[in-house]
């Protein structure tokens, strides 16, 4: 097929169906997938900070609480950007339903697009969700609300690709959990959402520098506090070479058809 | 001379050490009632998902409406809609929902809508349209993936065993839908184990057979080809006599079938039995249909 207005018009129809299928997928249920992550992520920062603030302090002038809130809310973003495309497609693919998308003119970019765009759309509103309701208990400075954003959006962009692999992969259900449970969460609370590296023996500081997940915290929280342990410049590029790397494995996958089409 | 529906040009298919599907060609005219017969595991599933794209084939050329499947994938599956054998579902949408997303995936917008509603009622959907997928009984989901694979109003539509577990009253709906669908111009492509259901509808089928096509005729050829009557004799313990061996389709625990000419053979039969002292316990005259066809050429597996 020759490339004609028409065929961009009918592929953006096609990309946009999907998308929006996607996010209402996630919206019909959103008492499970943005309520519950809210109330989860709301639950840590009651104990935590009931626990710790006064004991613990971070950085100068900003009390624990604070300085917990943007960990809590890159940790929840994370893992909804994550758990949106890798159950969309694990539950797709047990189903069955997978089909009806597999047997359209929609190419595997298209596909990875539309299942991307809805997992940082989840992200999103579950990090926002967390935020809005955060801000009525803590103050929280906003300094870089350009680096929030972009480290919201890569952070959530990085996970949901990541989600595309993990439920093309996955099989079976608990495959998929088994990310969640010996990848996603160790590599979330080994990033320093709870504290700063800083506070870490050498050993642990030089071993936490090889988790994405760091960067994506650390860069966030630079953005409410104008401070962090590393540079949001080199968080910034970590971060960014991390979401090449697997979106140009997904599509790799994509392309392959592999798991998909026989 | 018109683009063909579908065009299947030496197409092998390996899983592994299996040879699913050895050397297929097939040709199928736009605005044809197609059957594809055989038995399970003979490969018309696998060839059907060569066609929709949903596998690879090893080796060959497969077309829709003169796109290739593998390079020029999208303009083919433009012009497929293909009607899966399970019952699948999306469990979170209501019936419209999804039909309106399967149209969209193929770039369809709000001017198919009222394609969409005739699909609908005419599949006797309509109260069923705001109900979630997960809730319709199996007929209805039977239905509703029909619908489905029409809802981008393709030009070929392919189904694969549609009517495996669905009722009567819902198969005599669907054919007639689905006739019309065909008198409207659309290429039907039907797989199937109700020859019956082959025999009245489709005008020409092929049956395959462990991987490779074994015949491929117009039905009413192919019946014309076997249209001899039998001649079904259940003669106890005795023997068939040797002057009508000749006729023997097969026989076994003493029951044997006689393909017949014409008619006359029967007296012919009788008498060649009465003067071998034979005695007939039971004799039954019997039609030839596809049946017999596919049981002569796929049987003996």
């Amino acid at each position: 097929m020759s490339v004609t207005p028409k065929l961009i018009a009918q592929e953006w129809r096609g990309t946009y169906t999907l998308f929006k299928k996607e996010v209402l997928r996630f919206w019909r249920v959103a008492f499970q997938t943005i309520a519950s992550p809210v109330l989860t992520a709301l639950l840590y920062l009651l104990i935590f900070s009931h626990v710790l603030e006064g004991h613990v302090q971070v950085y100068k002038d900003v009390p624990y609480t604070a300085f917990l809130i943007p960990g809590l809310i890159m940790m929840s973003l994370l893992q909804n950007a994550f758990a949106n495309s890798s159950s969309s497609l694990v539950q797709s693919k047990v189903m069955g339903n997978i089909i009806f998308v597999l047997l359209t003119p929609l190419t595997y970019l298209q596909f990875f697009i539309a299942f991307l765009a809805a997992s940082i759309i989840r992200g999103l509103m579950v990090g926002l969700s967390i935020y809005l309701v955060a801000i009525w208990f803590v103050d929280l400075p906003v300094t870089h609300l350009g680096w929030i954003l972009a480290f919201a959006f890569l952070g959530s962009a990085l996970l949901g690709t990541f989600g595309i692999i993990a439920g093309i992969w996955s099989d079976k259900f608990d495959q998929m959990a088994a990310f969640q449970n010996f990848v996603i969460m160790p590599l979330t609370f080994l990033s320093g959402v709870f504290y700063s590296i800083h506070s870490l023996p050498t050993f642990w500081q030089i071993v936490s520098k090889f988790n994405p997940f760091f960067y994506m915290i650390d860069g966030f929280r630079y953005g409410f506090f104008g401070k962090g342990d590393i540079s949001p410049w080199i968080s910034l590029t970590v971060v960014t070479a991390f979401l090449l790397a697997l979106a140009w494995l997904a599509l790799k996958m994509l392309k392959s058809g592999y798991k998909l089409r026989g | 001379m018109a683009i063909p529906a579908i065009q299947i040009e030496q197409v092998h298919k390996r899983f592994g050490t299996l040879h699913a599907l050895k050397g297929i060609n097939l040709t199928v005219k736009q605005g044809e009632f197609f059957g594809l017969l055989g038995p399970n595991g003979a490969g018309k599933s696998t060839l059907i998902n060569i066609l929709a794209g949903l596998l690879r084939p090893t080796s060959g050329k497969i077309s829709v409406i003169g796109h290739d499947v593998v390079e020029a994938y999208q303009a083919a599956r433009m012009a497929l809609g293909v009607v899966p054998q399970e019952l699948v579902f999306d469990p979170f949408f209501n019936v419209r929902e999804m039909l309106r997303f399967q149209a969209g995936y193929f770039g369809r917008g709000k001017e198919n809508d009222a394609w969409v509603d005739e699909v609908i009622e005419s599949l006797g959907l309509t109260d069923k349209a705001h109900t979630n997928m997960r809730k319709l009984s199996g007929g209805m989901k039977r239905r509703a993936l029909i619908a489905q694979a029409l809802a981008h109003k393709p030009p070929v539509i392919v189904l694969d065993e549609p009517t495996a577990g669905v009722d009567v009253e819902l198969r005599q709906l669907m054919w007639e839908f689905i006739k019309k669908l065909n008198r409207d111009g659309h290429t039907i492509i039907l797989t199937t184990h109700y020859l019956e259901e082959a025999e009245t509808l489709c005008s020409r089928v092929a049956m395959m057979k462990q991987g490779e096509i074994v015949a491929l005729d117009s039905t009413v050829n192919l019946l014309n080809k076997f249209a001899g009557k039998n001649l079904r004799l259940q003669l106890g313990r005795a023997s068939l006599p040797a002057s009508l061996l000749p006729m023997l389709k097969h026989g076994e625990n003493g029951v044997f079938t006689l393909a017949l000419n014409e008619l006359s053979q029967i007296e012919f039969a009788l008498a060649e039995l009465r003067k071998a002292n034979v005695t007939v316990e039971d004799m039954q005259l019997i039609e030839a249909d596809l049946e017999d066809v596919f049981l002569s050429l796929v049987g003996g597996t």
